[in-house]
């Protein structure tokens, strides 16, 4: 069944979407920030932004969240937790980068040995609408990491803007369950094949050419080498490369008493950070940015393979469009793919 | 679906202080619910997470033995926040535990192995446990010789001393206690860990040894350990960082590949030869 969205019918759809569910989706919250939020008005959303600043990861994995609350602190607390969500969920507008970025979270919170139950309860009563890439980014690499402007994988409906509507096709169980909804108008096969248009020309337009493959084995060989000495001398350690990764998922727990009152949260933490793993001993197993950029270089392209079978990075350019100092972490692995020859050193920007 | 975030209640016992210089002090916790204490098995070697509403949450390694029924023990160090908040709290008060956590002394290489075991300062928590679980005698007859070196930098600083005194007593167990400075009272060795072992020289045959102690310590000693002929896949020790969710989630405490917190705390030197130095 081939369907459509004309647009004309996008407002009344997302009332609609907002009446029986909780709608997260792209809106621009001030020029250049452009985040996935929970929707009132069916105004607020935009899905014209390629890459939003902010990644879905957040419909997930919130970068502050409440993990349960007590009445009273200290020794005779009664801790009640907040995993619950209120209402099922929809994901709308999600780039293919982004949802595939969940689902190699999504590896590691729902571990067969323990489940990260605040994640996989959203994750489980959330319906995601992917969105297709018209117009990829020069930073966009998705291609190259297993991926694509159109990779509908994990997508449960799947949309791409024909300019004057949006072809939806139903990929699930839970995508089919939005068959009868009756803003949705059956297409015609000139709609087809002008989605098919629109995917093969994106599809050209992403770099297929970053050596992703086989990093794994060549990192293997590199935990020591000068290349980590050069990599971090421009960084700053900002962080803002892990804050807006779609697949960095490390926190912080703290807890936040006032009154007797309180909560323990989690907020997202950053590798980058020399505090991240200082001890209280004052001994910091991570001392320089050497060690530390070396941790988020390997966690995304040796570690997490090692674990899971596939690279930590969807190829969303974020980190690239956003760091102060211009690092490129395309140059990187260029850099560390080349074969070299006895002797010859290499050349790192 | 089980939240593994959620602590459960555990009343505090009974607190003692275990060192002269007070930072040490055991805490002995008892299960508030029937249900959490039979479903709660642990090992030698896995550690909890305490947690005290309000103040937060810190890892440490459960100092008592599995025989030792109906209650959990652990000795703090006072350092931080969650520690100190650990010292002032009274018996009878309520604090929150999650575990045990982590992998635990692999017991079942060590079946039939002599064992010997080196600690220094207080790194000794597990260590009490493992080698009160061996000396059971339902446990006993698991391992052959147990060999025990432990070492701190005062008389006063031996953790568990009344325990000590009742092993050096027993003819199953081979203790020798060093301080690097003894005191009018002290009739035991004087010298560092290290030496005591050089001189010691137990067999590398047939045994595994366990280390912990603090990074200087476990410096010198390894090379002499490797020189009475140990191989790296007998050797273990217990690693400790920055931790914060204990299950492999909030990603702090890798190192390569691994998380200390669900794949350690243990680790042989022969996987640790094969990481990053990042401990």
């Amino acid at each position: 069944m081939k369907l459509k969205l004309n647009k004309k019918d996008v407002e009344n759809f997302l009332k609609g979407l907002i009446e029986e569910y909780d709608l997260y989706a792209p809106a621009q919250l001030t020029e250049g920030v452009s985040v996935f939020k929970k929707i009132d008005r069916p105004e607020e959303v935009n899905l014209t932004q390629p890459v939003t600043q902010k990644p879905a990861k957040e419909a997930f994995f919130p970068q502050s969240e409440v993990m349960f609350r007590y009445e009273e602190t200290g020794n005779r607390g009664q801790a009640v937790s907040t995993e619950q969500i209120r209402k099922e969920r929809i994901l709308l507008g999600a780039r293919p980068c982004d949802i595939e970025a969940i689902s190699i979270i999504g590896k590691v919170f729902e571990a067969e040995d323990y489940t990260d139950v605040y994640f996989a309860e959203k994750r489980k009563r959330t319906t995601i609408i992917g969105l297709g890439c018209n117009h990829p980014l020069s930073t966009c690499f998705c291609s190259s990491t297993g991926g694509g402007p159109f990779n509908r994988a994990g997508s449960d409906l799947f949309f791409t803007d024909l300019g004057e509507a949006y072809f939806v096709e139903l990929l699930t169980e839970k995508g089919m369950a939005f068959r009868e909804n009756k803003f949705f108008k059956e297409a015609d096969p000139k709609d087809l094949d002008l989605m098919k248009e629109i995917e093969n020309k994106a599809s050209q337009k992403v770099d297929r050419t970053i050596p992703v493959e086989g990093i794994e084995k060549r990192l293997d060989l590199m935990v020591e080498s000068p290349f980590w000495d050069r990599i971090h001398e421009k960084c700053i350690g900002c962080g803002v490369c892990t804050f807006l990764c779609p697949t960095c998922h490390c926190f912080d727990m703290t807890d936040e008493a006032v009154n007797q009152k309180g909560q323990r949260v989690r907020n997202w933490d950053s590798c980058l950070f020399p505090i991240y793993s200082l001890e209280t001993s004052g001994h910091n197993p991570r001392p320089t940015g050497r060690e530390r950029t070396r941790q988020r270089l390997m966690h995304k392209f040796n570690y997490y393979p090692k674990n899971f079978g596939r690279v930590a990075c969807v190829g969303c350019g974020r980190c690239i469009l956003y760091c102060p100092v211009q690092f490129d972490i395309r140059e990187a692995l260029v850099y560390a793919s080349a074969k070299r020859g006895k002797g010859q050193k290499g050349k790192f920007k | 679906m089980k939240n593994p975030y959620l602590p459960i209640p555990m009343i505090l016992k009974k607190a003692q202080t275990e060192t002269s210089d007070r930072l040490l002090r055991t805490l002995e916790l008892s299960f508030k619910n029937k249900e959490d204490e039979k479903s709660f098995h642990f090992i030698p070697g896995q550690f909890c997470e305490l947690s005290i509403l309000g103040k937060g949450e810190a890892p440490f390694g459960i100092a008592s033995s599995p025989i030792e029924k109906g209650s959990l023990k652990f000795t703090i160090n006072k350092a931080g926040v969650v520690t100190t908040a650990l010292h002032h709290i009274e018996e009878g008060s309520e604090i929150g535990i999650r575990g045990p956590l982590g992998n635990g002394y692999p017991i079942d290489l060590f079946a039939g192995k002599d064992l010997l075991v080196i600690g220094g300062g207080f790194a000794f928590t597990t260590l009490r446990s493992l080698i009160a679980y061996y000396l059971h005698p339902e446990n006993r007859t698991k391992v052959k010789q147990i060999t025990v070196i432990y070492g701190a930098r005062m008389p006063g600083l031996l953790l568990y001393r009344d325990e000590l005194l009742e092993w050096e007593k027993r003819n199953d167990i081979k203790l020798v206690t060093t301080v690097d400075w003894g005191d009018k009272d002290w009739k035991g060795r004087v010298g560092l860990v290290p030496n005591v072992l050089e001189e010691i020289a137990p067999s590398s045959e047939n045994t595994c040894a366990v280390i912990c102690g603090p990074p200087i310590m476990i410096k010198f000693t390894f090379p002499k350990l490797v020189a009475l002929r140990f191989p790296n896949e007998r050797i273990f020790t217990s690693l400790e960082k920055r931790m914060k969710c204990g299950i492999g989630k909030c990603g702090r405490c890798n190192i390569g590949h691994l998380y200390v917190c669900k794949d350690g705390p243990v680790f042989s030197y022969a996987q640790l030869e094969k990481l990053p130095k990042d401990y």
